[in-house]
């Protein structure tokens, strides 16, 4: 190769240089060469490992890896109760967390894009991810205290004779939506404010009260950011572990399920693994039909 | 375009889904238990020099190199003593440990009875050879030879420590205070939401080990050797158990604080976790129920794969020489398995708090051990259910 060139006088890096100008193809294939080697060996990669291993089996007495394939497995996570009722339920949590999430996300939004003083706003969306500096871990350790008998939640509650939820599905529910509010209010904060004001006053002027001007002009254009924030929401959700854990009593999920099976039993942990992957690949594609994928 | 392409990625999942489901022929675990024959490994006769390191599992806590807290430290002593320099690996599970010695790295293992029969079984133990570890004959004659550190007599391994698993309560919320497991089974509902469980497969013998005393129609001998039909009722007591249960706990500190704050007022215990809860103000007490109680029993294992054989022995002697057996029990929270450490505890009543020596005490403590077909109280007539579908009823129980 370097004999075909004329290298009198010219030092290895202009050398270098002028072959990467020449060859075009050279160019890409090393500078994507890193990027793709990323995407394929350890993401990708490791996807197709995990869903390989699912249809593996494991010696029931050893607990070793059996490499023989079977679908034994899937069968099972479709024929079995107890973890069509968890996957169900998981669902179910990341459902109601991202419901949650865009409920509470969308005045807090809007009060800070567009309610808020402008001079205040920067210093409002700082506030709003301040909660993200702190450790995951401490942060859901506060919310034991919070919901444990006589905690916060159970004093602030007791003049109205009620009791805290303690220890269950719904503090788990709680616990996530605090932990991922603010991946919900971000894109929603920004496409208020990226709202054209001329829109609104045109919708005044048409006669359209706030209600009808919230309905047919504000939801419209916001929407794409709501179904944006809920995939941050729902997968966070569908794949969390350890706050069930620690606030949520003895309630089971997929994670759990998968964390409790993985020394035993790999394969099943891996088929167990593969149901969030697919139930999000679904998740992402309907949203993409929203259009929340190009406003991330 | 956009709606077919979505509706054929559907579609293709679909039939993945309906291709792995039709395509079974539901041959669940393929069972070729080797039982309690165990493969014929001969033990060393003498020990050679040091190897100059050796590499072990073990419980946090259990192998101290003073880099957790700089005054716990005994491994330092052992490798300027021996020149064996230690390389430790905490596991967090009996099921890690299995799976750690299978790789063969690793020269001993600090292992309890629900791992130690698998190990022994699958031909990863080595037996022991117990005259080349002196402090062995310091050791209680009730910890020797036990089924599950030892086969056909043949030692396995080297008591380490022991502990039983108790029933706490909250003296001020459990009136009258209670005698009996009963508390979290029968009973279990007059504290709906409160109760509490240890969360592991081998619970389940702890309510086998229940119905032992109250159910003798059932005629379980052993809480780790159940038929189908034994199993079965202890599994059913335990998801009638689950509707009063508030959470289960893996991670003692977990407990600790729940006990603290009222959250769990009855259930399953370490004495250690009563002594921490105690000391941080809770009004609660544990105790061994009239039925007696399941405990822990771990044993220093070698590896039949050891690359350092010499220094993994003068290892297992070292942890169970009185001093530094005294310091681990006290650092980890229980009864020393070496009757001369109780001289060396700097509590003095360490000992008589965690009953080291207590034999009445320890006869009503079914240790744990590891469930196989072959039923360990010797029945032949029978199948006993193996550990992988205690596994599974676990998942099941906690719904």
């Amino acid at each position: 190769m370097t004999a075909t060139l004329p290298a009198a006088g010219r030092s290895p890096v202009r050398r270098l240089a002028g072959l990467l100008h020449r060859r075009r193809r050279l160019r890409l294939s090393l500078l994507l060469t890193a990027p793709l080697l990323w995407l394929a060996v350890l993401y990708l990669g490791s996807l197709g490992v995990l869903f390989v291993s699912a249809f593996w089996t494991t010696n029931s007495f050893t607990s070793e890896v059996v490499k023989v394939w079977s679908t034994d497995n899937f069968h099972a996570l479709l024929t079995t109760p107890v973890f069509r009722q968890v996957i169900l339920r998981s669902i179910g949590v990341a459902l109601a967390v991202t419901v949650l999430c865009a409920v509470i996300a969308f005045p807090l939004a809007f009060y800070t894009a567009r309610v808020a003083r402008p001079r205040w706003r920067p210093l409002l969306v700082v506030a709003i991810l301040t909660p993200l500096w702190a450790s995951y871990l401490v942060k859901v350790y506060a919310w034991r205290l919070i919901l444990s008998q006589g905690g916060l939640a159970d004093w602030m509650l007791r003049p109205f004779g009620l009791d805290g939820p303690g220890f269950g599905l719904p503090a788990a529910v709680i616990t996530l939506t605090y932990l991922w509010l603010p991946y919900m209010i971000l894109p929603i904060h920004t496409a208020l404010q990226q709202m054209p004001t001329g829109l609104l006053d045109a919708s005044a002027d048409l006669g359209a009260r706030p209600g009808r001007t919230f309905r047919s002009v504000v939801l419209p254009m916001v929407l794409p950011s709501v179904a944006a924030g809920s995939v941050f929401t729902f997968s966070l959700s569908l794949g969390d572990y350890i706050t069930v854990q620690i606030v949520g009593g003895k309630t089971q999920l997929i994670g759990n399920l998968v964390y409790s099976n993985i020394e035993l039993n790999l394969p099943m942990a891996a088929a167990l693994g593969t149901v969030p992957v697919l139930v999000i690949v679904l998740y992402l594609l309907a949203m993409r039909r929203t259009g929340a994928l190009s406003s991330l | 375009m956009r709606l077919t392409r979505t509706l054929r990625a559907a579609a293709a999942v679909a039939v993945l889904l309906a291709a792995t489901a039709c395509g079974s022929s539901g041959s669940g675990g393929s069972s070729s238990s080797t039982g309690l024959n165990p493969p014929d490994l001969k033990e060393q006769s003498k020990l050679g020099k040091s190897e100059g390191q050796v590499n072990l599992i073990a419980w946090a806590g259990y192998v101290e190199d003073g880099s957790n807290d700089s005054k716990v430290n005994w491994v330092g002593d052992f490798e300027k003593q021996t020149g064996c320099q230690v390389h430790s690996k905490v596991a967090a599970s009996s099921d890690e440990m299995v799976k750690l010695m299978k790789t063969g790295e690793y020269d001993a293992v600090s292992a309890s009875g629900d791992a130690s029969l698998r190990l022994i079984a699958s031909g990863d133990a080595a037996p022991v050879n117990t005259a080349l570890v002196p402090n062995y004959k310091d050791v209680f004659g009730d910890l020797k030879l036990r089924p599950w550190n030892s086969v056909k007599g043949r030692a396995y391994g080297i008591p380490h420590g022991r502990g039983a698993n108790l029933l706490m309560y909250n003296t001020e919320k459990v009136k009258p205070a209670p005698t009996s497991w009963s508390a979290v089974f029968d009973d279990a509902p007059k504290y709906k939401g409160h109760v509490t469980a240890y969360d592991s497969p081998i619970y389940i013998a702890d309510a086998a080990l229940y119905l032992k005393a109250t159910k003798p129609e059932l005629k379980i001998k052993d809480p780790y050797a159940l038929d189908q039909k034994q199993f079965e009722t202890a599994v059913a007591l335990l998801k009638q158990q689950n509707g009063s249960v508030g959470e289960y706990w893996g991670d003692y500190l977990k407990e600790v604080s729940a006990f603290k704050s009222g959250d769990s007022v009855v259930g399953t215990t370490w004495q250690v976790i009563a002594n921490l809860a105690q000391s941080e103000g809770a009004k609660v007490k544990a105790f061994v129920p009239k039925e007696g109680s399941t405990g822990w029993s771990d044993t220093w294992m070698l590896s039949s794969k050891a690359k350092h054989p010499d220094c993994a022995y003068r290892w297992m002697n070292w942890i169970i020489s009185p001093k530094v057996n005294a310091q681990v029990a006290e650092y980890f929270g229980e009864a020393p398995s070496n009757a001369k450490a109780c001289a060396e505890t700097s509590d003095k009543n360490f000992c008589a708090t965690y009953h080291a020596s207590d034999k009445a005490y320890w006869k009503n403590v079914a240790f744990w051990n590891t469930p196989i077909e072959q039923c360990l109280d010797g029945r032949t007539d029978v199948k006993c259910v193996p550990y992988a579908k205690w596994v599974q009823a676990w998942t099941e129980i906690k719904g």
